[in-house]
């Protein structure tokens, strides 16, 4: 090889680096240099005060608060209910399953994992009319609609981690409970799934991170640009991500547009904030900050 | 007793979560049926948008996506090939460490932000730049769509270069090979099947990603014929014409566009399944 291919070759890739690493500076800085100065409880809650309005006295009409509400109420319900179901069916995966039914199932939760979440938006709004027509009159799109489609978007991700948390754990660890007498169900219990608690928990958090960001989903299944702070699990609501898309095509005035930069703004920290917990899990300083301290 | 118990219980649960997958099928299918009935369903793919004449055909919107999501793939390959090369054969120092940093944060970027960016600033940037149309075109959508779509693959690349066994690596320093010998003639050839793989998964984000398309490619409905061209995705189809009447063709046409990204995505599934490739890396 040429020595001048060589460093064609060199050159190529550092340029590739940087260019990546302009790219996503770009996009942050922007942000940054746009939105800093809408930064503060002012954003958050306009013209309310802060107190009254975190203990729901009065209503927020010119913050992010219940946007932030919303997404927040969306998170808590869609993991509620995708870690139950996603845990124990990574538990049977791991555990139970073997030979042609682990295949399938296998199959199906990688095709579940890869469907556009657009699609799964979809379903959700089908489920919405038909719960409607065949069960009770009172079933719109809303925010239970939303964290049932978005609990469907993040079961592969719960049930991924899980399964392989427990898939690799090591031999001697998976054994010492049964050689002293313990069920199978004991051991899962006390051993297993204590020992890997942290792949699961970092699952956890990315689903968390993917219910908090993912706008498709929602905006097929109830939220709304203007809604409050929800009043029920059938009401309409508000979040984040709808709110940055919204504002972007349908900003009135320049003061709408930096509450729009404000929000992407609080929407990227929430989201760097449960990355580097998600990190700090992985490499198991949450681990030592949890149970040593 | 109870371990029987729990035992059927898992499975229930599993069973329920698989079902899942299959019911969300059902569905598109059961309500995009009026369309398929007649044997219609391929004349949809090849018909064009033209709601005064009663032709719901989805073509432009296959088009659109098929444009939009190849190319911001052709985009973000070579850069995620330099990227990965560069972080695990190139540059072992503190420059690569940082930048592997970067890029699995990336990855938790929420998509809507990226289509805030692309509208408020690529976007008028692509319109002064080549002097005339609004800027929202299929150049636009596909620039963004390779940021979006990089980190997945740049992490799936190091992932497979850094399988290639260590032994081969030692072989080509006693020899005397440089990092750029190493990385042409051993890593790239050797991590073939994570390649291929981490190419098709973003392929499939690509192909499903919905916000940066609905926001900066314009969302026109025609059968995009220059970079320049406004486009509509499937995804963008969806979420623009849900607020439609239920009963209407155009809003049954939407369960053929989720019938061809569901189809698509599991065509995928299976081929990226097809090249055997594990990984070594729990979770992204």
């Amino acid at each position: 090889m040429s020595r001048s291919l060589e460093i064609t070759i060199t050159g190529c890739s550092w340029l590739c680096g940087i260019v990546l690493l302009g790219a996503v500076s770009t996009v942050i800085g922007y942000l940054l240099f746009k939105g800093f100065g809408t930064l503060g409880p002012q954003l958050l809650f306009g013209s309310v005060n802060p107190l009254e309005a975190l203990l729901f006295k009065k209503q927020v009409f010119d913050g992010l608060f219940p946007a932030v509400v919303g997404t927040l109420l969306l998170v808590i319900l869609s993991v509620g209910i995708a870690i139950p179901i996603g845990m124990t069916s990574g538990v049977y995966m791991a555990e139970y399953a073997n030979g042609s039914v682990k295949k399938i199932f296998s199959l199906l939760f990688d095709i579940l994992a890869s469907i556009p979440s657009i699609v799964i938006g979809l379903f959700g709004f089908a489920l919405a009319v038909f719960l409607h027509r065949h069960f009770s009159e009172k079933i719109y799109p809303s925010l239970l609609i939303s964290s049932l489609a978005l609990a469907f978007l993040v079961l592969p991700y719960i049930i991924r981690t899980t399964q392989i948390a427990l898939e690799t754990l090591p031999r001697e660890t998976r054994l010492t409970a049964l050689a002293l007498g313990a069920t199978k169900l004991q051991n899962i219990i006390y051993v297993l799934i204590p020992k890997s608690l942290s792949g699961i928990i970092s699952g956890v958090i990315l689903a968390i991170g993917r219910c908090a960001e993912d706008t498709a989903v929602i905006m097929l299944t109830g939220v709304v640009a203007s809604a409050g702070v929800p009043k029920s699990l059938l009401a309409n609501y508000e979040a984040l991500p709808f709110y940055i898309y919204y504002i972007s095509s349908q900003y009135m005035n320049e003061e709408e547009l930096s509450s729009g930069y404000g929000a992407a703004i609080v929407l990227l920290g929430i989201c760097a904030v449960l990355f580097l917990f998600a990190f700090m899990i992985q490499k198991g300083l949450a681990y030592r900050a949890l149970y040593r301290a | 007793m109870l371990g029987k118990i729990t035992e059927r219980l898992f499975f229930i649960c599993a069973t329920i979560s698989a079902t899942i997958t299959v019911l969300i099928f059902g569905f598109m299918v059961f309500l995009g049926l009026p369309l398929i009935k007649g044997g219609q369903f391929f004349h949809l793919l090849t018909q064009p948008w033209l709601p005064d004449h009663n032709l719901y055909g989805i073509y432009p919107m296959v088009m659109g996506t098929v444009f939009i999501a190849s190319l911001g793939v052709v985009l973000a390959f070579p850069l995620s090939i330099g990227c990965a090369s560069l972080i695990s054969v190139i540059d072992g120092g503190i420059f690569s460490r940082i930048l592997r940093r970067v890029v699995q944060m990336m990855t938790g970027i929420p998509t809507v932000i990226y289509g805030f960016v692309g509208l408020f600033l690529l976007v008028p940037f692509v319109r002064e730049l080549f002097m005339g149309g609004s800027g929202m075109c299929v150049l636009s959508a596909s620039i963004m769509l390779a940021i979006l779509v990089a980190p997945t693959m740049i992490l799936f690349f190091v992932d497979s270069f850094e399988s290639v066994p260590k032994s081969y690596m030692q072989a080509v320093d006693s020899l005397g090979g440089s990092k750029v010998q190493k990385l042409i003639y051993i890593v790239i050839p050797g991590s073939w099947s994570g390649i291929m793989t981490g190419l098709v998964l973003s392929l499939g984000r690509a192909f499903g990603d919905t916000l940066i398309a609905l926001m900066i490619a314009g969302n026109a409905v025609q059968a995009p014929s220059s970079l320049l061209d406004s486009a509509r995705t499937l995804t963008a189809h969806i979420a623009l014409v849900i607020a439609s009447d239920y009963e209407s063709l155009e809003f049954k046409s939407i369960f053929a566009c989720g019938i061809v990204l569901y189809v698509f995505t599991t065509l995928l599934v299976v081929l990226v399944r097809s090249f055997g490739y594990a990984s070594r890396r729990n979770n992204e």
